[in-house]
């Protein structure tokens, strides 16, 4: 990885979205200024990396081969690094990550508590090769895999490997990897065709998208793998409209593949042809399910239609076709090279191997996390994220996107694989957890996600069209106050029958939000419809914007935040809110650090 | 039922009159290139959307006779994805990120303000042509929400109301 003899130093950077935007690129010009100016050139190398995965502490340097991990940097930071850690050997104290948990500084990378409890199978490559060169992949045992099964074994036995790995679809639904392509090898109708989810939809998930722009060479590489198993000789990868750096970097990871023959004609010279085109998304969220998918790709309008018969059978042009998620895919050099046995070795009883998972919301922590299947959510939430911020205390998680459910308080104990998560009445998804505080009103939550699937459900089944439409204005009313009693119970009723009636899995899936926040917060929907009043402090016309005088510490912090001037106070005296003048914007609520504003 | 007849007829003549047919050429090496396949046209629309800014119904026709693909079709995948747009757009596109992240760290608040104070809605364009608002559903930023890109370049980690401050440097 960094051990190239030329170089004293590496500096490893992070160049995935998240620290593009926080201003990487401009951290990268100016170090390598400060370098030039010192005429360090020849001792130290800049290495621009795939997302580390702690986007929020972004931009980050990691410096080899001590592996200090520097957060936070910004262009002005460039001399004083160069000055006291590249030349005098001395650590930026002020440039480390602190530690909310130990009240430090953390020096080293595997010393910090987010990257330290992970186990990276998928994230092998994550901050360590530069995305861009084929090399650094294969310097990291990238294409052995495929060289393994291609000249060692037969496409049965890959089959039999993948199936003894136990290793299930990482999209969401779970279905057995080496079934699915056992299913598509029985089929003799030519060509068959292979291809890659990357129709990263759900909010709140960007995993595919740091794999695909931080290590696309190992995307191919399962694709290829699977091409051989299958008997396919063209791959797709559907990438969505708003992944362009994605598409960039998959474009180019192919081309140079095709230059050192590992995509093209007759792969190492074992007669196996396999070539792999991009297929780039237009924006619309139902293309993640299979069908629509390759509607899509043949360039219709992209809706799912009723299975069977199944995609394995009549897929892409009505040919036989596989589609896998890029993270299984992901997954396959390794499995390939060590072995099914070692992969069952990880995980629970039914899955296989970890999960990547994307921790946002209201978590110390922010970004993306690899970790064993079974580990529990708590774990997840309060060790490698680094728990809640601001004090607050934690409400729910949010996993799987617009058709999972919450995990309310009290059950944060629950081991993460795919039947656990649907025992409690959420699903693995994609992997998206979105961790939420006492300031997130779970009706408000409910009728977002209701509102996404009303936007994106593709029209054609009357039950997620329609229904979704209904139920999504019966949340308006709840949240505005004009909830009646009676609301709760249709619902559950409605959302059931979506449920049970719609054509695809994501119709199937779309009332899951409204119905698990009914089942653990059924007490915020009364509250909502009997009192008229959000106990989360949300719903702007619940709530009556008074100064609760027992709480209020006179602090000011509302009247300083207030931009409409409503907000009376004086030193040592209790806030009073002008309602004539208040438009209920909520920033004296976000803002008092007390709850005195209800 | 006329009304509305009339007021489809209506747009339908107002965006091809945009469009002057000298500019309509720039479409023929798009069409070069994506002959062939059904399969090309969701990048040619791109391709084509890159060069116009948005795809009026002219640039439709023309791209059905010149790919010999059905202009109804064309229609119906211009219409079906959010990536494609039949109205012109402002000199900047505002993406707001409505992604569950941002949504619970306040990008609802930021929605709020730049409807009242920009004036105009998610899909729309204000009058003097400044700004295009949409809201978008992820942008697969969560580390940095609450995330709004404005044309290419991404604002996280935005305070609501710093909201209006960052719309000033694009005017």
């Amino acid at each position: 990885m960094c051990a190239s003899p030329y170089y004293r130093l590496q500096l490893m950077m992070c160049a995935g979205t998240g620290c593009i935007a926080s201003g990487s690129l401009d951290v990268r010009d100016a170090l390598e200024r400060e370098i030039a100016k010192r005429n360090l050139q020849n001792e130290v190398q800049i290495i621009m990396t795939g997302c580390n995965g702690f986007c929020a502490m972004g931009p980050l340097v990691v410096v080899y081969p001590d592996g200090i991990f520097y957060n936070q940097v910004r262009p002005e930071h460039a001399p004083i690094i160069v000055e006291e850690h590249i030349l005098k050997g001395r650590v930026v104290e002020k440039l480390l990550f602190k530690d909310e948990t130990v009240k430090g500084r953390v020096p080293l990378m595997k010393d910090i508590g987010f990257f330290g409890l992970q186990r990276l199978i998928v994230l092998r490559n994550r901050g360590l090769i530069d995305a861009e060169n084929i090399d650094e992949y294969i310097a990291r045992d990238g294409y052995a895999g495929l060289a393994k099964a291609i000249t060692e074994m037969t496409p049965e036995q890959v089959i039999e490997e993948v199936k003894k790995s136990g290793l299930r679809g990482r999209g969401g639904g779970g279905f057995p990897t080496g079934m699915k392509w056992e299913e598509c090898r029985r089929y003799d109708n030519f060509p068959k065709y292979t291809i890659c989810n990357g129709d990263e939809g759900d909010p709140g998930a960007f995993m595919d998208r740091s794999v695909m722009e931080g290590d696309p060479h190992s995307v191919l590489e399962g694709m290829a793998i699977s091409g051989y198993a299958i008997g396919a000789e063209h791959g797709y990868i559907y990438v969505r409209a708003e992944y362009p750096l994605a598409i960039q970097r998959l474009q180019k990871a192919i081309e140079d593949a095709r230059s050192y023959g590992l995509l093209g004609q007759d792969i190492l010279g074992k007669g196996f042809n396999f070539d792999i085109g991009i297929a780039p998304g237009a924006g619309a969220f139902v293309c993640g399910e299979s069908t629509a998918l390759m509607y899509s790709i043949e360039g219709k309008r992209g809706m799912p239609r009723i299975k069977p018969p199944r995609s394995a059978e009549a897929g892409l042009w009505n040919q036989p076709t596989n589609l896998n998620n890029v993270e299984t895919f992901a997954n396959l050099n390794p499995l390939i090279l060590n072995g099914g046995d070692w992969f069952a070795s990880i995980g629970t009883e039914n899955s296989k191997g970890t999960k990547v998972f994307a921790l946002t919301g209201a978590v110390n922590n922010v970004g993306l996390v690899e970790v064993p299947m079974g580990t529990s959510l708590k774990t997840l939430i309060f060790d490698i994220g680094g728990g809640i911020p601001k004090k607050r205390k934690f409400k729910a998680a949010q996993i799987g996107g617009p058709s999972g459910g919450c995990i309310p308080l009290g059950m944060e104990d629950v081991e993460i694989d795919y039947e656990s998560l649907q025992g409690v009445g959420a699903m693995m998804g994609s992997g998206g957890v979105v961790v939420m505080d006492e300031m997130t009103c779970m009706v408000d939550t409910a009728r977002f996600f209701t509102n996404f699937s009303v936007d994106e459900s593709c029209g054609k089944c009357t039950p997620c069209r329609e229904g979704l439409k209904v139920m999504f204005d019966k949340l308006t009313d709840i949240v505005e106050g004009r909830g009646q009693e009676g609301d709760v119970e249709f619902l559950i009723e409605l959302g059931h029958h979506i449920n049970n009636t719609s054509h695809c899995g994501l119709g199937k899936s779309a009332a899951n939000p409204v119905l698990s926040t009914i089942q653990y917060f059924r007490n915020e929907y009364d509250a909502h419809i009997r009192d008229k009043h959000c106990p989360a402090l949300v719903c702007p016309d619940l709530i009556d914007f008074v100064v609760i005088e027992e709480k209020c510490k006179m602090c000011g912090l509302c009247f300083k935040n207030c931009p409409s001037d409503a907000i009376v106070w004086e030193k040592k005296k209790v806030a009073w809110i002008d309602q004539s003048k208040c438009t209920r914007c909520r920033t004296c609520i976000t803002n008092c650090k007390f709850g005195a504003i209800r | 039922m006329q009304e509305r007849d009339a007021l489809l007829k209506k747009k339908v003549q107002d965006s091809v009159e945009q469009i002057p047919s000298d500019q309509l050429l720039l479409l023929d090496p798009i069409i070069e290139k994506y002959q062939g396949s059904m399969s090309y046209l969701i990048p040619a629309l791109k391709e084509a959307q890159e060069t116009f800014g948005y795809l009026p119904m002219e640039v439709q026709r023309k791209l059905a006779k010149g790919l010999n693909i059905p202009a109804p079709h064309i229609y119906g995948v211009v219409t079906f994805y959010s990536f494609f747009t039949v109205t012109p757009r402002g000199r900047h596109t505002i993406r707001l990120c409505l992604g569950t992240a941002c949504y619970v760290k306040g990008a609802k608040d930021m929605l709020q303000i730049i409807v009242k104070e920009v004036g105009i809605n998610v899909g729309e364009t204000s009058k003097d042509g400044r700004f295009t608002l949409e809201a978008v559903r992820c942008l697969g930023a969560c580390g940095l929400a609450p995330v709004m890109m404005i044309g290419e370049d991404t604002h996280g980690n935005i305070i609501p109301s710093a909201t209006l401050g960052i719309l000033e440097g694009y005017q």
